[in-house]
Formats: structure tokens, sequence, C-alpha cells
């Protein structure tokens, strides 16, 4: 019995509703959250392994055999997924715990915390497309909250205008599960690509994928980006961290998954159209980031640069391509966090967001500011960094493809993301201090320990690349071949 | 601002017990007729609300000292808990079991554990609703 | 009888779209409800209208309907239900700290 496959998704959930009856008591709030982050993580690492002996894992809820029941899949990608976002929740927990205020803490915030990852993880994992909507509806509904968490004027509004594009997001989404089923009979995704295969891709699954494109690409920040600079800018360093690290990646992972195993017949249509968005979404963000002047506005661009880039990978659609999509999925979730704790611990420490206005932060803070220039060369994709691989495997995608515009939009990106982050770099590390030596904050304990490990994993996915590398490759395998996904889930049951 | 509301009181008496049953009747006719614990916590959950509309918040919280946050979050956890509760039993998780039991006065009855699940459900609603409501209503 | 159902989710989207186009922020969430019910509506459609017993076994002897979109359109609701409370608290929160229920003065930075 498969059952392991649901505790990503159910333990994070129980242990926030009795974080609720915790209210008062922050200390053993925060120790319970983070235990069962780490059980979490520990589960994931553990499902990784039995993937790579066993194959692809499956549970059928309630023992309904699919097509008819709901089911969670766990193969390589999912879980991959779900290891990192864990570990990239929980680093960022950590950072937390120090700087978020108990006004944060008594307010509910592990319990909305712990309702986010398990709409997370219950995205990556689902089998089935209506439960997959549910489960972004949990994500979402945890991050409204915790948007709006404080109260002050401008997150309010931000967080309206996030509210309703979300809502309208979800009812387009509604339409377009509304549509497939009214047109395949099925909402299981691996009889959808079975169906699919069977009766070809038809202008009307086209169009209906076109409609799964739109929402998915409203949540990963594709193009139809206009909220996400606003919104993420709002909250709390700690939510801001989250936020970029994992809500747009679940978008770019409904979007990998939609259109490799479910809509991959009518490639001349979806694949150029998600092409043509990656490489006008890099053009935006690069855009964005250069007229910046506010390291938020900076990082926040950064963040929808890094998405248009992934997307490429999945544009080209090679085994290769769709490696290194995974490869820089997996990097830009930890990379884009550290970026935002820096930026945000930046700001806390200067008290100002505009970039000229902070100097000379590494005469007080020397390591802090040498693990932004790690980040920085991560980013770029400098070896021996957590950048590198991936946009190799992406270019060399591209290049097998010939599609040579998204690999000149692609590089030529990395050369922006350099500007636009060496320029926070030197004005506001270099230079004379503008604190004096009285005045000067000191970097908490805990937030210094989350750089650390986040560094530190940077590092590791940079050096140890060859150790994930088999991952990857099976992942990339299933991808590229939905047969095996669709075998393994409906071989018994049809 | 002194209003006469005599009539309203004293009609909510008697109109809130009504509710109460057809949210009770709802609740347990879930199992194969229209019905269940999400509409029937939304019954439930709105006789509440009436009660906290026609007396005020303080009257209602001396009588009823619950708070609605923790009957959610109790909801929640009786839902998930027979949702996991099947990973003891080694059998798909969301599992579900049933059969007939004797049970004296009554009979004999058929029992499922989709209830207990149907009553986290309907905890949830319940609990959700009031607390909506009066973070909305708490200052005037 | 499908194309009535269509027309009359056609006018529950105009409906929707002309209210969340507006200012006022509670004509703003009503909007979204009418939205979410108009594609309830067409869940129900697109799997089907027909007459037919509820799909229990040894309940009646069919035919049965499909009851899938029915679940489908159940859960829809109590996600629209959660969402539409948050709306309604957040505009809630915003009309005490702004003083005001339209959206359009909402603009600008908090310095300017």
């Amino acid at each position: 019995m498969n059952n392991i496959i649901v505790l990503p998704l159910i333990i994070p959930i129980m242990t926030a509703v009795i974080l609720v009856f915790l209210r008062r008591d922050v200390v053993l709030q925060r120790i319970i959250a983070l235990t069962t982050m780490i059980f979490v993580i520990g589960i994931s690492i553990l499902l990784l392994q039995f993937i790579q002996t066993d194959g692809i894992l499956k549970i059928d809820f309630s023992g309904w055999l699919p097509p008819f029941g709901i089911l969670f899949v766990a193969d390589s990608f999912s879980i991959l997924m779900v290891t990192t976002s864990s570990i990239v929740a929980s680093i960022c927990l950590i950072y937390a715990f120090s700087t978020i205020g108990n006004r944060h803490e008594d307010m509910f915030f592990y319990p909305l915390v712990l309702f986010l990852v398990a709409g997370v993880n219950g995205s990556f994992l689902t089998g089935d497309i209506f439960n997959l909507f549910v489960c972004f509806e949990v994500m979402l509904l945890a991050s409204y909250v915790l948007i709006a968490l404080g109260g002050e004027k401008i997150q309010l509004r931000e967080s309206l205008k996030y509210v309703l594009i979300n809502v309208v997001t979800s009812w387009i989404f509604l339409i377009a599960l509304a549509f497939l089923y009214g047109t395949l009979k099925t909402l299981n995704m691996a009889h959808i690509a079975q169906r699919v295969a069977e009766v070809g891709q038809d202008p009307l699954i086209t169009t209906v994928a076109i409609l799964f494109l739109i929402v998915f690409s409203i949540k990963a920040g594709l193009l139809l980006f206009f909220w996400l600079p606003g919104s993420y800018t709002v909250p709390p360093t700690a939510v801001q961290a989250l936020f970029a690290a994992l809500l747009t990646k679940v978008g770019v992972y409904a979007l990998i998954r939609t259109f490799t195993l479910m809509f991959p017949l009518n490639q001349e249509v979806t694949h150029t159209l998600i092409g043509i968005m990656a490489g006008l979404t890099i053009i935006a963000g690069c855009m964005g980031a250069l007229s910046g002047k506010d390291v938020y506005t900076i990082s926040t661009y950064n963040v929808i640069i890094g998405v248009g880039f992934i997307l490429i990978g999945l544009a080209v659609n090679t085994e290769a391509g769709i490696s290194g999509a995974i490869y820089y999925l997996i990097h830009d979730m930890v990379a884009k966090a550290l970026l935002f704790l820096i930026i945000g611990t930046m700001v806390f420490l200067t008290g100002e967001t505009v970039v000229k206005r902070m100097s000379g932060l590494i005469q007080y803070y020397p390591l802090f500011g040498w693990m932004y220039f790690i980040v920085l060369l991560a980013l770029i994709g400098v070896p021996p960094f957590s950048g590198f691989v991936g946009k190799i495997l992406i270019g060399q995608g591209t290049i097998e493809a010939g599609s040579f515009v998204l690999l000149a939009i692609g590089f030529a990106s990395s050369i922006i993301v350099l500007y636009s982050l060496l320029r926070i770099f030197l004005a506001s590390f270099f230079g004379e201090t503008t604190v004096s030596e009285e005045d000067k904050k000191p970097i908490p304990k805990s937030a210094m320990l989350s750089f650390i490990l986040l560094t530190l994993s940077i590092i590791y996915i940079g050096v140890g690349a060859e150790s994930l590398s088999p991952y990857v490759q099976d992942a990339a395998r299933t991808l590229m071949n939905p047969s095996i996904y669709i075998d393994a889930i409906l071989g018994e049951g049809l | 601002m002194k209003v006469n509301d005599v009539i309203l009181r004293t009609i909510v008496k008697g109109v809130v017990l009504i509710i109460l049953t057809l949210g009770v009747y709802l609740f347990f006719s879930g199992h194969n007729a229209p019905g269940g614990g999400f509409i029937g916590g939304l019954v439930l959950g709105s006789a509440i609300v009436l009660l906290y509309i026609t007396y005020d918040i303080e009257t209602i919280q001396r009588k009823m000292p619950f708070d609605f946050k923790k009957v959610a979050a109790l909801g929640v956890l009786l839902t998930t808990g027979t949702a996991i509760g099947s990973l003891y039993f080694n059998v798909p998780f969301l599992s579900q079991t049933d059969g007939y039991f004797q049970i004296p006065i009554l009979g004999e009855k058929h029992l499922t554990t989709v209830t207990i699940f149907e009553a986290g459900v309907a905890l949830t609603v319940i609990g959700t609703l009031v607390t909506i409501i009066l973070s909305i209503s708490e200052d005037d | 009888m499908e194309s009535l159902m269509v027309l009359l989710v056609g006018v529950l989207v105009s409906v929707g779209t002309y209210l969340i186009l507006s200012r006022n922020i509670i004509r703003i969430i009503l909007g979204t409800a009418v939205l979410s019910h108009a594609v309830h509506l067409l869940i129900l459609t697109v799997g089907g209208l027909k007459t037919g017993d509820v799909p229990l076994l040894g309940h009646s002897s069919g035919p049965y309907t499909d009851a899938l979109p029915q679940a489908l359109i159940l859960t829809a609701i109590v996600i629209s239900f959660a969402t539409t409370a948050f709306l309604l608290v957040l505009a809630y929160r915003m009309y005490k700290t702004n003083g005001t229920d339209d959206v359009s003065e909402l603009r600008g930075m908090p310095d300017e």
C-alpha cells in the first residue's frame, strides 16, 4: 500500500490544525512546525529512493481504481519538486523565527505556512486535474491570508488585487475543466492523455489546452505577470521568499505536466505559443529589472526572467531541454528564496528600499555580502554554482531544436540579470557606509543560519549535480515518454 | 440605541429550534439522499448566526463559550483524522467502512465512518461561517 | 434545454463581468459570486442534461445520471464559499482602514 504518498499533503494540514489550538505558545508552534517540515523532507527523500527502484508510485484514494477515483501519483519530477519546496519552505521558516514578529506569530502564521506547503505539495503530487484545481485553491487561500496578514493599507490594496486576479483565473480554470470534461468525459490526467492520444488532438482540445495555458501562465507569471511585482513586494520578507520560491513554480510545474503529458500532439500551436510567451516574458522581465530603482522591483522582475527561462526548456521539448528545465526549476526555487531573504534583510538593516541610498553594507556584514555575491553568480549560471547545469542543458535543447532566437534571448537575459544584480552589489555593499558603528543592527542568528543553509544548497546543486542527475534524468525520461506514466496509472485499471 | 425587538426575540427562540432540527436532519440524510455535512453545517451555522443577530455577541458568548476558530480546527482535525485513520488499517487513504450494529432502544442501525468524516465537515463549516460573521461584526 | 442553459450562462457571465468592472467593492464581490455560479451551470451543462435516477446501486434500475459534474460543482461551491468569505472580510477591513468602498480611491503610493 502506497499510503506514504499522501503524507506530504496530510501531515502539514494536520499539524497546521493542531497549531491553531496552540495559538499563544509561540515557541512550541515553532518547534512543531519545523519538526513537521523536516519530517516531510525525510518522507520525500525516501519516496525519491522508492521511485528509483519501483518506478512510478500511485495511491488510489479509498481504493477506487483510476479513472473513476482520484489519486496521487509520485514520479521523479513531482517528488523532486516536493523535496525542493519542502526544503526551501523549512529554511524560510527558520528565517521567520527571528524576523516575523509576534504580531504575525499569534495570528496563525505557522498554520498558514503549513497550509501553503500542503497545497503546494498536493499540486505536485495529484494525478487528477480537478484535484489539481482544489490543491491550487488550498495553496491560494493560504497565500491570500499571508499577503493580507498585518493589515497595512498597502497590503490590503495589493491583496485585493491579488485575490481578484486569482479568483478570475480560477474561474477560467473551471471553464477549461468544464470543456475538458465535456469533450473527453474524464479528469484523470493519465486517462486524458490516453484519450487525446486515441482520438488525436482536434482543434477543440487544442483550444482547451490554450485555456489551460492561460490559467497556468497567470499563476506562473509567464507573460501574464502584471499582478506579480505589486503583490510580491508587500508581505514580510519570509513570506515574499516563500511566494517567490514556491507559488510561481507550481504554475511552471503544472505547465510542464500539462503540455508534456496531456496535450503533446499539437506542438506547432501550443509549444510555439509557449516559446513566444517565454521569449516575451524574458524581454519584459529584463526591461523591468533594468528600469527598477528599488531592490524589490529588481528582484521580482528577476523571478519573471527565471520563469521565462525555465519555459524555454518546455517550448523546445527535447529531452535535454526538459531536464535543463527541471534542473533550473530546482535551482531557481533555492536561489530565488535566498535572493529574497537577502534583499529583505538589506531593507531591514538600512531601512531603505532604493538601491542608491544603501551603501557599504559589506564592511559590517562581510559574510552576508559574499553570500549575496554567490547567489548572483548562481543566477547568472556561473559554474560551480546551481544555475550552470540548467542553463547549459536548456541551451543544448534549444540548439537541438534549432530555436536560435530563444537561445539568444535566454543567454542575453543572463547578462541583464548580471547587470541588474551587480548594480545592487556595487552600490549597496561597497562604498562608504551610511550607517554609523553605533547604529548598526545585528543580523539575527536564525536569519544567518537560513542564508548559510540556502547557500550550501546552491553549492550542492552546482557541485553535486552528478548525484542529482539520475533523478533528473528519470524525471525527464518520464516526461518525454508519457506512455510510461499512462501505463503506470492505468495499467491495471483498463 | 434601544430597539424594541420583543417580537424578533420571541420568534427566534422557536425558529432556531426548527432550523437546528432541519440542520441535523439534513446532516444525517446525506448518506443516500440530498444533504450531508456541508449543507447541514451551513444550516446549523446560520441558526447560530441568527442568534448572534438577535441577541448581542456578549450574551451568546456567555451561553456558548466556544472559540469558533477552534471549532473549525476541530472539524478539520476530525476529517483528516478519519481520512488518515485508514493508514493504520493498511487500506488506501480515505477508505471508508460500514456495518450494521445492534443498538439498545434504537434497534439495528447502519453506521459508517463517513458520518464521522461528514461531522468534521459540518463542524468546519459552522466554525468558519460564524468566525467570518463575527469578524465582520465585532465592532460598531 | 442545453441551448437555454448556455444562454443563461452567457447572461450570468455578462452580469458578473459588468459587476466586477465597477468601482464599488461590494459589487465586485457580488460579481465574482455570479461568475462562479455561471461556471457551475456550465459544468452541469457540458456534463450532459438528461433525466435519470441517482447513481446508487440497488436504488433504482436506471437510467442513471452522471454524478461527477455534481461532485465537481459541490467542490467548486465550497471553494468559492471560502474565497467569497475571505473577500468579504478583506473588503470590510479595507473599508475600516481607508474609509471608502470605492476601489479607484485606493490608487497611489502611501508616501505620495
